[in-house]
């Protein structure tokens, strides 16, 4: 494995197996009474966040403490960075702290990059921009894995604001490794216009893909789009891109629902969808903790018994 | 200073070897076998090529206002390290260049600084700002004799403004120069819209957004017969565009940066905003079309767009960093290796496109040419070495050169303005 995790297209397939597979057993630690293990103890994991994002910040920090890894949260709000302290100046200090791991989530496409020159330890890329999301695509994978039995071979329909999913990007990406066959489905305004040259398919029908679809993965609709003439009205991106009840009939019978969150109950997945029985979305949600102890204990564990600089 | 030269042996246009006497400013003679009668001091310039000073018809200097960036006195020092005795000065200055009294000012700092001639662009509209015209006649009539302007950094989209700035400079035979960039297609962008922007998650910056304002602007200028010169032509689109309208007669002229000439957008691939300039880079297919387009004459001439930036704009996130590289002193060596190597150019190409045609472009007098009589404003260059470039090494006074590591052929010798060498041995002569 590469000692950062920036892109899910740099995970190999073993890699990706190895991330999976571990993450399984770690799994099962979370059914016992005692949850933490003592692999990184002495460790130190910074969550840098940028943006908001309570439900991946703590996700990361639940994985890192199961871990017996110190935990440092360090926000864009209230601290140095709101006073225009530069990524580089950031970076340099977490350095002097000693971080092993930086978990970053930037509203900059390739922040992660940057990071990852300027700091000694491991990045972990938690969102970047448009970009990738890399450890969402492994959690969804798992999902997937956990749900259906394989990954290769499966029909996954990814579906809404391809052009602007840091989601949609790093789920191709592993899904190809992986070996699952996925279809992009939005309307064209929201796919990126060389999207040929994915190693996916693309469709502009919902109603058409869903007969075929294994996995259905919804991807928010942001607040910024709908007034963007991306699409004329909420209403009929709704009608067209949204998963209600009579189009989740269309899916085979084992088919499921994904959704990344937070959702948008009413425009694209209906609420009856959402907590339905082939809904996954709050399984989503606990696999995070599993997939995210995976990476830390993967990027950084090796090191741990010699003490070594990597 | 000034006094005689006798330079040996060099190659004009890279032609058959001749010697040149420089007196008194001038090239009193141009031959084989010239005896300077010992009064003149001699270089030694076998295997060097000769040509005419290069002129730049786009160069952001930064002073006044980025001081920090670059100022006249670097900026200039950095022209004639590249073999420039003529650049001309952006107008997106801080004040903006829109006034006799800003366009003065830099062209007295040019004056002073001394190493080669500053000729000020003036802004089309007030501040840039897109909305009124600025006093054009002033600057024209003021002491810089501004006759190229331009809004560059920003597009005049307004299709009523371009018009009317259009058809006003014919009165003294102005030119306006158009950073083509349709603003709604481009809020926000960052690299090429294609395969890299999407793979990226970067907004992207459709080839479109400059070829629609292209088009319009040559048919505009069809329309009122007035002077468009293209600034910084990057798609090969914009280039049939152009070809078209040349072909229809039609005064348009065009540049194409050394980047764009040599980079492709792949170099976004790891976020490094060296690499991020405006226009973006783009695919190996428009290299190929502008290289092609420069070398049958569609592309009138080559300009640096030297747009230098202190570090901390660039050691940035991608979206965060300033758009543009600097150029000015790896320009003549990108050229020779992207147009001369392959055969597109040969040198008297090369004087035509860096010297001649941006000279007449700019209506500047004194540049261009190498003849006797005219003035002695020449550079001498050696073909023969490869290195790589340095950013240390260079007199801008910023560092964000894309070529920084890369072997390019050639080396700048010397380059002299009116008889006086700026640069000798490679280094600045004073």
């Amino acid at each position: 494995m590469n000692r950062h995790l920036i892109s899910a297209g740099d995970l190999s397939l073993d890699d990706a197996l190895l991330i999976l597979d571990t993450a399984e057993e770690l799994a099962s630690t979370a059914e016992r009474p005692m949850k933490k293990l003592p692999t990184l103890r002495g460790r130190t994991v910074v969550n840098l966040f940028y943006e908001d994002s309570t439900r991946t910040r703590i996700s990361f920090e639940a994985a890192a403490k199961r871990l017996s890894a110190d935990v440092i949260n360090f926000s864009a709000k209230g601290s140095s960075v709101a006073k225009g302290e530069s990524l580089k100046d950031t970076a340099l200090t977490l350095e002097a702290m000693g971080a092993d791991a930086v978990v970053i989530r930037h509203g900059a496409s390739g922040a992660p990059h940057r990071l990852a020159g300027w700091v000694r330890g491991s990045v972990v890329n938690a969102g970047d921009g448009a970009h990738e999301h890399p450890t969402q695509a492994l959690l969804d994978a798992f999902t997937m894995r956990r749900r259906l039995g394989r990954i290769e071979g499966l029909r996954v329909t990814i579906v809404g604001d391809v052009l602007h999913s840091r989601v949609a990007r790093s789920n191709v990406l592993l899904l190809s490794t992986l070996g699952a066959e996925v279809t992009l489905v939005a309307p064209p305004t929201l796919l990126p216009v060389a999207v040929g040259g994915w190693p996916c398919s693309v469709g502009y029908d919902l109603d058409a893909a869903l007969p075929k679809a294994d996995v259905v993965m919804m991807l928010r609709v942001q607040q910024e789009r709908m007034n963007a003439a991306y699409f004329p009205s909420v209403r009929e991106y709704s009608r067209r891109y949204g998963l209600d009840a009579a189009r989740m009939a269309l899916l085979p019978e084992h088919g499921i629902v994904m959704h990344p969150g937070p959702m948008n109950r009413g425009v694209e997945i209906a609420a009856e969808v959402a907590d339905s029985v082939r809904s996954t979305i709050v399984e989503q949600v606990a696999n995070g903790v599993s997939v995210r102890m995976a990476v830390l204990y993967l990027l950084l564990g090796g090191a741990s018994e010699t003490g070594g600089q990597r | 200073m000034t006094g005689s030269w006798l330079i040996t042996g060099a190659m004009p246009l890279g032609g058959e070897p001749a010697d040149v006497l420089v007196r008194d400013g001038v090239i009193a003679e141009i031959g084989p076998g010239l005896d300077a009668a010992g009064s003149a001091q001699t270089l030694d310039a076998e295997g060097l090529i000769l040509l005419p000073g290069l002129v730049d018809l786009h160069a952001h200097l930064r002073e006044p206002g980025r001081e920090d960036a670059e100022t006249v006195a670097t900026g200039t020092a950095a022209a004639a390290l590249g073999g420039f005795t003529a650049v001309h000065a952006m107008a997106n200055t801080d004040p903006v260049a829109d006034t006799a009294g800003v366009v003065e000012q830099i062209w007295r700092l040019g004056r002073q600084a001394g190493r080669c001639d500053v000729q000020p662009v003036g802004a089309v509209t007030v501040g840039l700002g897109g909305s009124q015209l600025a006093e054009l006649g002033a600057m024209a009539d003021s002491a810089a004799g501004v006759r190229l302007f331009s809004d560059d950094g920003r597009c005049v989209h307004d299709a009523v403004l371009m018009r009317r700035a259009l058809e006003y400079v014919r009165a003294f035979g102005g030119v306006i120069a158009q950073h083509a960039q349709e603003p709604r297609l481009t809020a926000g962008a960052q690299v090429n819209e294609g395969e890299m922007s999407g793979r990226l998650g970067l907004t992207g910056w459709p080839a479109v957004a400059e070829e629609a304002i292209v088009a319009r602007d040559c048919l505009l200028a069809a329309h009122v017969g007035s002077a468009l010169h293209v600034c910084h032509v990057s798609t090969a689109g914009s280039v049939e565009i152009i070809r078209w309208a040349k072909s229809k007669g039609w005064q348009v002229t065009a540049e194409v940066t050394p980047h764009h000439l040599l980079l492709t957008e792949e170099l976004a691939a790891g976020y490094d905003p060296v690499f991020k300039v405006n226009p973006p880079l783009r695919t190996a297919d428009d290299v190929a079309a502008l290289r092609a387009g420069l070398a049958d004459g569609t592309i009138d001439c080559v300009a640096t767009d030297h747009a230098p930036h202190p570090l901390e704009d660039k050691e940035t996130e991608w979206q965060a960093a300033a758009f543009g590289m600097t150029g000015l002193e790896t320009a003549l060596r990108v050229v020779h290796r992207a147009m001369v190597e392959p055969g597109l150019l040969d040198w008297a190409g090369v004087a035509d496109r860096m010297s001649a045609r941006p000279a007449a472009i700019g209506r500047l007098a004194g540049h261009g040419a190498l003849a006797a009589g005219g003035p002695a404003s020449l550079v001498l260059y050696d073909p023969s070495p490869r290195e790589q470039v340095d950013p240390a090494e260079h007199a801008s006074k910023s560092r964000n050169t894309p070529f920084a590591g890369m072997v390019l052929p050639g080396r700048v010798t010397a380059t002299f303005l009116r008889g006086r060498p700026t640069v000798l041995d490679g280094k600045l002569a004073w």
